[in-house]
């Protein structure tokens, strides 16, 4: 099957049909040994065992960007190649990427408060995510606000473009402005600062919630899809009701019209 | 496993992880079976696609 094969929704269907159940199965065995290690890893010598929160935190806060970065990506379908399936790859990963958001600002908040002493701070990282987070949420108020979904898919996909600035602004925001967030440890220059025992944890478990957002994304897709039918067999039902009423009104007329020809 | 003086903090990390993304599973799969459902009933009212195929075909 090619990628122009997947560019029929049945096809589609059918793809996701087969792959889903190996997918969801590979998820949660990658997650069980994430947090296996994650409950195994050492604690930090300066954070102690709050460093556990890192091993959720940082996958959330990944998947919070490479979720636009998708949505991006189809986004260009949408615009430019009209890709059948473009919008709703690109809807269909809003909320799944508005949750992933939501979680790694929860978390953040969480292993903010007993490292940093607050909550909150408005320093250009946790700012910027937060808009990250009201973005998605635009997002998905704007497909909901207009019935037509290729009409939302347009509009939906010049805001996803124009939103994706953001997302080298939430990279480097920790090395453009004074933050209390840390710079980059994992992916820098010079190789990743952390230590084995915290790095092996940390990729099984960012691997684990990619595939978790790709199982999720793929049964977002064939629901989106499937009430796609709906609403165009609504619409053809309420057509031909429409069109038997045109017919039964003419005929209702022609009786009129006949009556009085014979009167 | 001992998790120190902010337990609290990490356990309410992994369960509100846990919670969102059995939130997330959960309105997939009911909106599978609800779409589902839908076009069943459409079908079953005799409205199918032009193709003459089930709306929830897949070949």
């Amino acid at each position: 099957m090619t990628l122009i094969d997947l560019a029929n929704p049945t096809r589609f269907l059918a793809l996701t049909a087969r792959i889903l159940p190996w997918l969801a199965a590979a998820t949660v065995l990658l997650l069980a040994i994430g947090l296996y290690q994650a409950a195994l890893a050492p604690d930090d010598y300066q954070q102690g065992a709050t460093v556990k929160i890192m091993f959720i935190h940082v996958p959330n806060a990944w998947l919070s960007m490479f979720v636009w970065g998708v949505m991006s990506i189809a986004s260009l379908g949408t615009l430019v190649w009209r890709h059948p399936l473009a919008d709703v790859a690109a809807k269909a990963a809003a909320p799944i990427g508005a949750a992933f958001t939501f979680l790694a600002l929860l978390t953040g908040s969480l292993w903010g408060r007993p490292m940093w002493g607050t909550y909150w701070e408005w320093d250009a990282r946790l700012t910027s995510v937060l808009i990250l987070f009201l973005m998605y949420l635009g997002l998905m108020a704007l497909w909901r606000a207009v019935d037509d979904p290729s009409r939302a898919a347009r509009a939906a996909a010049v805001l996803t473009l124009v939103g994706a600035i953001n997302l080298p602004i939430i990279k480097f925001s920790v090395d453009w402005w004074n933050t209390l967030h840390q710079p980059a440890s994992v992916m820098r220059m010079g190789g990743s600062a952390l230590d084995k025992s915290f790095l092996i944890p940390l990729l099984v478990m960012a691997i684990a919630f990619t595939l978790l957002f790709v199982t999720l994304h793929l049964a977002a897709m064939r629901n989106e899809i499937l009430r796609r039918r709906v609403r165009s067999l609504q619409m053809m039902q309420a057509s031909r009701v429409a069109f038997s009423g045109d017919i039964g009104a003419g005929s209702r007329g022609q009786n009129a019209s006949n009556e009085v020809g014979a009167a | 496993m001992s998790l120190g003086p902010y337990a609290s903090f990490i356990v309410t990390s992994y369960a509100a992880a846990a919670v969102v993304v059995a939130i997330l599973i959960g309105w997939i799969v009911l909106d599978h079976r609800n779409q589902t459902q839908r076009l069943r009933e459409l079908e079953e009212r005799g409205i199918t696609r032009r193709s003459g195929r089930s709306a929830m075909d897949a070949p």
